[in-house]
């Protein structure tokens, strides 16, 4: 592994990213902030896509294209999340994703 | 050691450490605005790999679309200066380990592995060049994932206002009884103005 | 030979109605139910006479049997199939002319009898059932088909024994019935499985060819034994076990007296002249195989047969209620038809015991039939079933009298009525080949005619005319008492002229074991015995019955142990209660239930709580919390990747 940044560095990033993303995930209680760590995985994911279009396929366009339409997915999936924290937010006065259990045994 | 490794490692460690800044900080809007500038790092990463379009596209949505709809909502959702509540030390301590397992067994995986490359020659990744292969419908072209998208991003739009929307029957009782009175004062003179009226009154819920 | 459509008209009538009378009961055929049982069953007499006429011209001297329809139902390999069919041969030809006309009979008489009471459509909606299938049985080609038909008389039986329901006694004596004839079923069954396994085929005629035949069929059934028994005897006995329980025999008796509790005109078809020689049947379509293969379960037949006979002759003796009397004479008398086929030979000189049982079968139901309708005519005027309150009823009844009179003379085998030449050509037969059978015989047709007898002075002559109010003037009496009206006297008079004629007809041409007409020889040297003795049992009854006296009383004081023992029926079914509830129910039925409670259900509880239980502490995982799924996920994929990366490579 040499200082010069490649591949490697970049897939680094990306495993860290989604990794803190996870994280996240798993221990934040408001929602909100469980949306932005899932905008974190899907953002390392778009690197790896960037990275491997670059560095192994640099005479494809693929990883590109992947990386426009988990963009445009993300920006829906942002939308509806929203919409319904903000319903949930409405329902039971609280984002605490540990208050919306009612779905259970 | 020259300047383009040290801005990209200042890039990746502006990522990195926003990044765990957004997930870890108790107030929510230090967390929005951590998880903007980690954003803006992968921009930096972006234009540094030299892909402008997709910088580009990553600013525009997410920096300028769902990060100021993230803050939005916590504007709606949120009392100011509230800090978030603390998860479980016992949950926090194991998801750091079942991340960090995860992690360290993805990290090893890829170092351990040689990836082939090709030998052909590099396209421009220009906005002529995306633009062409996203809309043809040749074996490489992307025509029909596209028009996917577009009725998804429709779908998302209608799903969203729909589930938003508040039913009269979840609405408070004398809120909706306000409603009705206001419609019926203001509505009686014109046709037109029911249609204004009520789409307003269902817009802003 | 008439057309398979019309032989099917036969049992299909009795159906029909069956199922438009069960159907619209109560709406559409309240009162005309009788009249529409009546005029189909008419209709199936006709056909199964004029069939029976057409049989009987086209094969003269010999008679094959005939399938003119069979339809493969069931097939389960190759030759081996249930089905439904018809078959005709002289004695299924001579049942459905005696079922038809016995049914018919007894659905003219119930016009009258059966009058007025509530459920008059469904007792002729019942009545056609049993009609429809007493005729299956006995038009079956297939011995499981035969089966079908065989339990669905017990259950019409069933059925019309308990038509009373509201009376306990008929309800238990329902239940009776049934329990104990679906016991002895068992067993019929078993024996279908054993003898089909090993003829492998289920129809009759093929079946009696595999074992008349050297096969090696019949060698296998003959090597392969238990208890140093064949299995086709085993077989054959389990088959003759089921025509025991249909049949009353002993010691599976016990159902017949107690079915008395269902209305006279059942008890005078079904218990008397139809179902219940069902199992004379039955041995006689399977004649061939016990004779010639398994003389062995023929003797069982023959002394189960003479057993009864003489020991329901005795119990007779001393019961009071008419009907119960008539019940065990008709044991008696299936006893006379089993032991006759018991004794019989196959073909030629050797048949005649076959014949003279089916003759036997056919006098018995016109006379018996006549003594129950007559009984049905006498329990109609009296409102009770005790000989005791019967007497001098001979003035109130005079066409009941004399035609109960002829059937008496029948039963008691004087000539020249019809009982006499069958009971004569039984007798003959059993002397021809077992001795000692001859004997019990002739001992029990002496008491044949002493207990016939009995009943007869004791119902139409014993005490002085009483004074009874006639039909119209009862208003002032607690009982209404009327002879009925003239359907229930017509019965009685076409039964009566049966019962004294039947006996003139060449049975022998008719019916035989191997087909061929049997000459039977009028032996008068012979006859001297039976009819003496018979002569001396009415005697017996003539002193102690004509006249009310207290000679029975002193007689039955002196045998008092005797006498209580058979008035008790030789305790029989008390033994039976002791067995079923102090040996089966304790011995038995307790550890069964106690296993079935504890370890059955336990087994079973203990699979269910364990789930409840488990599954209440695993229910704690659905938190319903998002996060707590995800980290399931999350792990749950790691695990799975080391586990394909690192350990299953």
């Amino acid at each position: 592994m040499t200082i010069e940044p490649g591949l490697y560095h970049l897939l680094f990033i990306s495993t860290a990213l989604f990794f803190i993303g996870v994280y996240g995930f798993l221990t934040r209680r408001n929602l909100i902030t469980m949306l932005m760590s899932i905008e974190l995985i899907l953002n390392s994911v778009n690197i790896n896509f960037i990275a491997f279009n670059k560095y192994l396929w640099a005479n494809r366009l693929d990883g590109v294209m992947f990386t426009v339409f988990v963009i445009a997915i993300a920006a829906a999936e942002a939308a509806v999340a929203i919409a319904i924290i903000i319903n949930l937010y409405r329902s039971h006065q609280s984002i605490d994703v540990q208050k919306a259990e009612e779905l259970k045994y | 050691m020259n300047g383009a490794t040290v801005i990209f490692y200042l890039l990746a460690a502006m990522t990195i450490g926003c990044g765990v800044m957004a997930v870890s900080t108790r107030q929510i809007f230090r967390a929005a605005i951590s998880l903007l500038f980690s954003l803006v790092g992968i921009a930096g990463i972006y234009f540094w790999m030299d892909y402008q379009f997709i910088a580009a596209v990553q600013i525009v949505v997410y920096v300028g679309g769902i990060v100021v709809l993230i803050i939005f909502s916590i504007f709606l959702t949120q009392q100011s200066g509230e800090k978030m509540p603390v998860q479980k030390m016992g949950r926090k301590l194991f998801s750091l380990l079942a991340v960090f397992c995860g992690f360290a067994l993805t990290i090893v995986q890829i170092f351990q592995h040689t990836f082939a490359k090709t030998t052909a020659a590099p396209t421009g990744v220009t906005v002529r060049n995306i633009g062409e292969e996203l809309i043809s419908l040749d074996k490489n072209g992307y025509a029909l994932p596209f028009e996917v998208v577009s009725i998804l991003l429709l779908a998302a739009l209608i799903g969203c206002i729909v589930i938003a929307m508040r039913t009269p029957a979840e609405a408070p009782k004398e809120e909706v009884e306000a409603k009705r009175k206001e419609e019926i004062k203001v509505i009686l003179p014109k046709e037109e103005e029911i249609l204004i009226v009520q789409e307003e009154t269902g817009g802003i819920q | 030979m008439p057309s398979a459509i019309l032989i099917a008209l036969i049992p299909l009538l009795p159906l029909f109605t069956f199922l438009v009378l069960g159907l619209y009961r109560r709406k559409v055929f309240k009162n005309a139910s009788g009249i529409i049982g009546t005029l189909s069953l008419l209709i199936s007499f006709v056909i199964a006479v004029f069939t029976a006429y057409s049989y009987f011209h086209i094969h003269q001297g010999s008679h094959p049997a005939e399938i003119p329809f069979k339809y493969t139902w069931l097939q389960f390999n190759e030759g081996m199939s249930i089905d439904m069919g018809i078959q005709l041969d002289s004695i299924s030809v001579m049942m459905i002319v005696v079922v038809t006309f016995v049914s018919l009979m007894v659905h003219i008489f119930s016009l009258g009898y059966m009058k007025g009471e509530e459920r008059y459509p469904t007792y002729y909606a019942f009545l056609s059932l049993f009609t429809f299938s007493m005729l299956g049985l006995v038009l079956s080609s297939n011995i499981f088909q035969i089966y079908i038909f065989w339990e669905l008389v017990g259950v019409s039986s069933y059925l019309l024994i308990g038509f009373y329901y509201d009376r306990p006694s008929a309800v238990a004596a329902s239940k009776k019935a049934f329990i104990v004839t679906r016991f002895a079923d068992l067993g019929f069954l078993i024996g279908i499985l054993i003898l089909s396994f090993y003829a492998n085929t289920l129809d009759f005629n093929t079946l009696i060819a595999t074992f008349t035949t050297q096969t090696p069929e019949l060698h296998n059934a003959l090597a392969s034994t238990f208890l140093d028994v064949s299995a086709l005897t085993w077989g054959l006995v389990l088959v003759f076990m089921g025509g025991a329980g249909k049949s009353a025999m002993f010691p599976l008796h016990i159902w017949l007296p107690d079915a008395m509790e269902g209305p006279t005109p059942v008890s005078a078809l079904i218990h008397a002249a139809t179902m219940v020689v069902a199992g004379v049947f039955l041995v006689a379509r399977l004649f061939p195989i016990f004779s010639l293969s398994a003389p062995a379960a023929l003797d069982i037949v023959a002394y189960v047969g003479i057993l009864s006979a003489f020991l329901a002759a005795i119990i007779a003796c001393t019961q009071t209620d008419i009907k119960r009397v008539l019940a065990y004479s008709t044991m008696s008398q299936i006893g006379f038809m089993m032991f006759a086929l018991g004794v019989s030979g196959y073909g030629g000189e050797n048949g005649l015991g076959y014949t003279a049982s089916m003759f036997h079968l056919f006098t018995h139901a016109m006379f018996k039939a006549l003594l129950f309708l007559g009984a049905g005519v006498v329990i109609h005027f009296i409102h009770s079933n005790d000989m005791k309150d019967m007497g001098g009823l001979r003035k109130y009844l005079p066409v009941a009298h004399i035609t109960f009179l002829i059937a008496c003379l029948a039963i008691a085998g004087v000539p020249p009525f019809a009982g006499f030449f069958s009971k004569e050509e039984i007798l003959l037969a059993a002397y021809n080949s077992n001795p000692t059978i001859y004997y019990i015989a002739l001992v029990t047709s002496a008491l044949t005619a002493f207990y016939m007898f009995r009943l007869y002075f004791s119902i139409f002559w014993n005490k002085p005319t009483p004074l009874y109010s006639s039909a119209g003037e009862g208003a002032g009496g607690e009982v209404h008492h009327h002879k009925g009206p003239f359907v229930m006297s017509l019965p009685l008079i076409i039964l009566a002229i049966g019962a004294a004629l039947a006996g003139f007809i060449h049975f022998g041409n008719f019916v035989s074991s191997d087909g061929q007409p049997l000459e039977s020889h009028f032996n008068p040297m012979f006859s001297i015995a039976p009819v003496t003795i018979g002569v001396i049992g009415i005697a017996i009854a003539w002193v102690l019955y004509k006249k009310q006296n207290d000679k029975p009383e002193r007689i039955a004081s002196a045998l008092s142990s005797l006498y209580r023992a058979t008035y008790r029926k030789f305790y029989i079914d008390e033994i039976y209660l002791f067995i079923t509830k102090k040996v089966l129910f304790n011995l038995v039925g307790r550890p069964a239930a106690w296993f079935d409670r504890n370890v059955v259900d336990g087994m079973v509880n203990a699979t269910g709580n364990a789930t409840a239980t488990l599954s209440a502490r695993i229910k704690k995982i659905q938190s319903g919390r998002v996060q707590g799924y995800a980290i399931y996920t999350l792990v749950g994929v790691i695990a799975l990747a080391v586990l394909f990366i690192y350990l299953w490579k």
